[in-house]
């Protein structure tokens, strides 16, 4: 779309020489101007005829349609449940309501923290509103709505499901969506607020990159903290009261994280009082006078500190990088590959390890697979009705989620691999460097660790569980070959749907080709473990009767999982090998 | 040392470059001269092998870069016009790797990339990222990355833009030295005092047809209308003569 309009942020009137308008007075951009070229862009995006486009709306809706089903569902059900308990039945709806908004509040803190250091601090488009004719306040103001859009909607496409099955349950009538409404949007722009605000501290504080490093760290250590801290209070023992010695007990322990003054118990507050059939004005007042104030207080720490903040962003804060003994090590370590592959991966991991925006998700992966751990050792399997088949089952549909895990990192670390070369193509096209060189190291940077991470999960949740050696060897060699079928799929996926402009490594999985890249590894991981299900079933079976298994059912079974997984690794290599030395750029 | 044939590239209705044939011989520094949007890059790019002709053949000191990329590339350095380097990878780190690609390392390399480095006063920033190097600091880096594996032949896309004057003297040095020990340059550029005060032999390209090639000479002596300047013989051959009256577009 080249539909570029005559914008020149700054100016939005008849301009006569020197910059003054026809008029004679100063020009004056609105803020619907300055936020003009966004809604611009929104628009030629939607237009632009980008391959697979309305297949990839298609299989999103439908994905997000049943994601919504899934939220209604199974709150309209929890709730129904409350509704009917005599007495508390109230109190714990309002309570989870609670829990759910304290929740939402830190997420958006969280989110809108680092969308401001984006927005106000490094966007391209800040040199030219920066020094163009406009008004502070407008310009706070419309980054300010810029990094409340950002970093809000996934959390409105979350709260959509979950205010309707209130809304369901308890009959808010015709008018609780725009009940929901008042309550929601200060709720959102109170924490666009106070995020901004930190950011423009910090950055005054430290230079711009530093920031973002430091803020990238914060944001995955606190999203950790949030995981563990949700998995240790064990939020599903509230839905079982009888689990509890005493009905004191239980409701000591609804009232343990909510405070009167967090506008999330206002907004609980608000919504239940009008679902239970009555206005309660001072949650309403509250809510919208706090987020009134918390805009011009914001706007007046932004007059004070954002010239400064903005010019110390500028600063590149210069950082060096030696060779140190690991930098040495490694050099050697990976020297009997040669010259070319040695460079090609030493390249790989100085790029991955010097981002901070990429491996600290590493830290929020480690949180994850320990809560995953954590979930396998409290596993009821000992006790009545556990037979000898659902112990061994467990291990077998471990080996499912394990693989989810492993598809999922796969995701994110080496399905955007090739795309992250767009903008270096130039370089490699131009020399003699194999393409098949690129997408080896490619492959095995990704592969290795995935692998170790694989083995780790299975080898210390199966040593949990206790399983047979027999399920310890098939999962072991099961989750070996899936790792290297998940990584040939990202690498294959991500070579035929790169994303060459995208700068932002964590945007790419969510692209087309990470959608289909996760439904052909469900297909693989789904593949495996039908085939291998029969072999496991007819071993088991020959265990606990005492015979002798069928080995023709158990090669048959294994051999065609082992075809599987081989060709789900070979192939999409080489089609991308084929692709990538297609490409034009 | 650099021949096209024919050398045709169409994006589906539209010609980008049409059956362009040119020699640059050995010890030539060749300027590539054209209005915007008239195939130069696209031209190089081809030659580079980042593109592939619709048409036509390159080659590289004699190889086919069609045939066998790997052999025409290891005699080519391409400096191009917008680069992107890995902003994550130190100036040092940046060359070693490209001479990885060349399959080259050792003190010989280490030694080059100083060398190069101090040349271009990059010497201090060598353990610096390159995301804290201004635009000019990393052209800098570039033209060194394309001289680190000393290829017989260098095709350049505008080297000069974000330059200091010292720079453009220094790269104007570098080019003419390279040039006098037998090696082979092509460069595109728009500015024709250092096309006409650096090259050989100089092509003018337009609308994807090559307009007129040769020594400064050459073109002064088929140019019609007494032009005796680069940029008025350039005007000329690009119609950029029929430029709007000054006066009528201030006034708009």
């Amino acid at each position: 779309m080249s539909s570029t309009p005559d914008f020149v942020p700054g100016v939005s009137g008849p301009v006569a020489s020197g910059g003054e308008r026809a008029d004679g007075g100063l020009p004056d951009p609105s803020l619907l101007h300055l936020l003009g070229p966004k809604w611009l862009t929104a628009r030629a995006r939607s237009l632009d005829d980008e391959r697979g486009r309305t297949a990839r709306w298609i299989v999103l809706g439908f994905f997000g349609l049943i994601f919504w089903a899934f939220i209604f569902g199974m709150l309209f059900r929890l709730l129904k449940y409350f509704k009917g308990v005599q007495e508390i039945g109230p109190f714990l709806s309002g309570k989870l309501l609670g829990l759910m908004l304290i929740g939402f509040f830190s997420i958006l803190l969280l989110s809108n923290v680092i969308t401001a250091l984006s927005s106000f601090f490094l966007a391209k488009d800040l040199d030219m509103l920066v020094a163009g004719p406009v008004d502070w306040l407008k310009l706070y103001g419309a980054k300010l709505l810029e990094t409340m859009l950002h970093s809000s909607w996934m959390v409105v496409l979350l709260a959509i499901p979950m205010f309707s099955a209130y809304g369901v349950v308890y009959h808010g009538g015709w008018y609780y969506p725009l009940a929901v409404l008042f309550v929601f949007l200060p709720f959102l722009a109170i924490p666009a607020v106070i995020g901004s605000a930190i950011t423009l501290l910090l950055v005054n504080i430290f230079p711009a990159q530093r920031t973002r490093d430091i803020l990238s760290v914060i944001a995955v250590l606190t999203a950790g903290g949030i995981v563990l801290l949700f998995r240790i209070v064990r939020p599903e023992r509230l839905a079982r009261p009888e689990g509890f010695r005493s009905l004191v007990d239980f409701v000591t322990v609804l009232r343990t994280p909510t405070s009167p003054f967090m506008p999330s118990e206002w907004a609980q507050r608000a919504i239940m009082a009008w679902l239970d059939g009555r206005i309660e004005p001072l949650p309403f007042y509250l809510l919208g006078t706090t987020a009134l104030a918390a805009v011009v207080l914001g706007a007046l720490l932004h007059r004070a500190l954002y010239d400064k903040g903005f010019s110390k962003a500028q600063e590149s804060g210069g950082r060096q990088a030696r060779t140190g003994v690991m930098g040495r090590a490694l050099h050697r370590l990976f020297s009997p590959l040669g010259v070319l592959r040695r460079e090609l991966i030493l390249k790989e991991l100085r790029l991955f390890f010097r981002d901070t925006t990429q491996w600290s998700q590493l830290i929020l992966l480690a949180v994850l697979v320990v809560v995953y751990v954590f979930n396998i050792k409290y596993l009821p399997l000992k006790g009545e009705g556990m037979t000898f088949f659902l112990v061994n089952i467990v291990p077998f549909l471990n080996l499912v989620l394990a693989g989810f895990v492993l598809a999922s990192i796969a995701a994110r670390f080496i399905f955007p691999g090739v795309s992250l070369e767009g903008r270096t193509l130039w370089l490699l096209r131009s020399s003699p460097m194999p393409v098949k060189e690129l997408l080896w190291a490619k492959f095995w940077v990704g592969t290795v660790p995935l692998l170790v991470l694989a083995l780790g999960i299975i080898g210390v949740t199966n040593y949990l569980l206790q399983v047979t050696a027999f399920m310890m060897a098939v999962s072991i060699l099961s989750i070996t070959l899936m790792t290297f079928a998940m990584a040939g799929l990202a690498i294959g996926f991500g070579t035929l749907y790169p994303q060459f402009e995208t700068e932002n490594a964590a945007q790419i999985p969510t692209s087309f080709g990470g959608l289909l890249f996760m439904m052909a590894a469900v297909a693989v991981i789904g593949g495996v473990v039908i085939l291998e299900a029969r072999p496991v079933y007819t071993y088991l079976s020959a265990r606990a009767y005492g015979m002798k298994p069928d080995l023709f059912e158990m090669v048959v079974g294994f051999g065609l999982a082992l075809l599987l997984c081989i060709t789900a690794t070979i192939v999409p290599i080489r089609i991308a090998l084929t692709r990538l030395e297609a490409v034009e750029r | 040392m650099i021949r096209l044939t024919g050398l045709t590239k169409r994006y589906g209705s539209f010609t980008a470059v049409d059956r362009i044939d040119l020699e640059v011989p050995q010890g030539e520094l060749f300027g590539f001269l054209g209005p915007n949007g008239a195939g130069k890059t696209t031209t190089l790019r081809m030659i580079a092998g980042i593109l592939r002709p619709t048409a036509g053949k390159v080659e590289i000191a004699g190889i086919d870069i069609a045939k066998d990329p790997v052999a025409a590339k290891t005699k080519l350095g391409f400096i191009p016009d917008r680069p992107f380097i890995y902003e994550k990878l130190t100036g040092a780190e940046f060359l070693r790797f490209v001479a990885g690609l060349y399959d080259q390392e050792g003190p010989q390399i280490e030694h080059r990339a100083r060398e190069l480095l101090a040349l271009f006063d990059l010497e201090e920033w060598r353990d610096e990222l390159v995301e804290s190097y201004s635009h000019g600091m990393r052209q800098k880096l570039i033209i060194s990355s394309a001289f680190i594996h000393r290829p017989a032949v260098i095709v350049v896309d505008e080297p000069h833009v974000g330059l200091d004057p010292k720079a453009m003297r220094i790269l104007k040095d570098l080019f003419r030295e390279y040039v006098r020990r037998g090696h082979t340059i092509m460069m595109s550029t728009h500015t024709l005092e250092i096309a006409e005060g650096m090259c050989d032999r100089i092509g003018i390209i337009q609308g994807g047809h090559m307009r007129a090639c040769g020594t400064m000479d050459e073109l002064r002596a088929n140019a019609t209308g007494g032009d005796t300047g680069l940029e008025q013989i350039f005007l000329r051959l690009t119609g950029e003569n029929a430029a709007r009256e000054m006066v009528d577009v201030l006034d708009a």
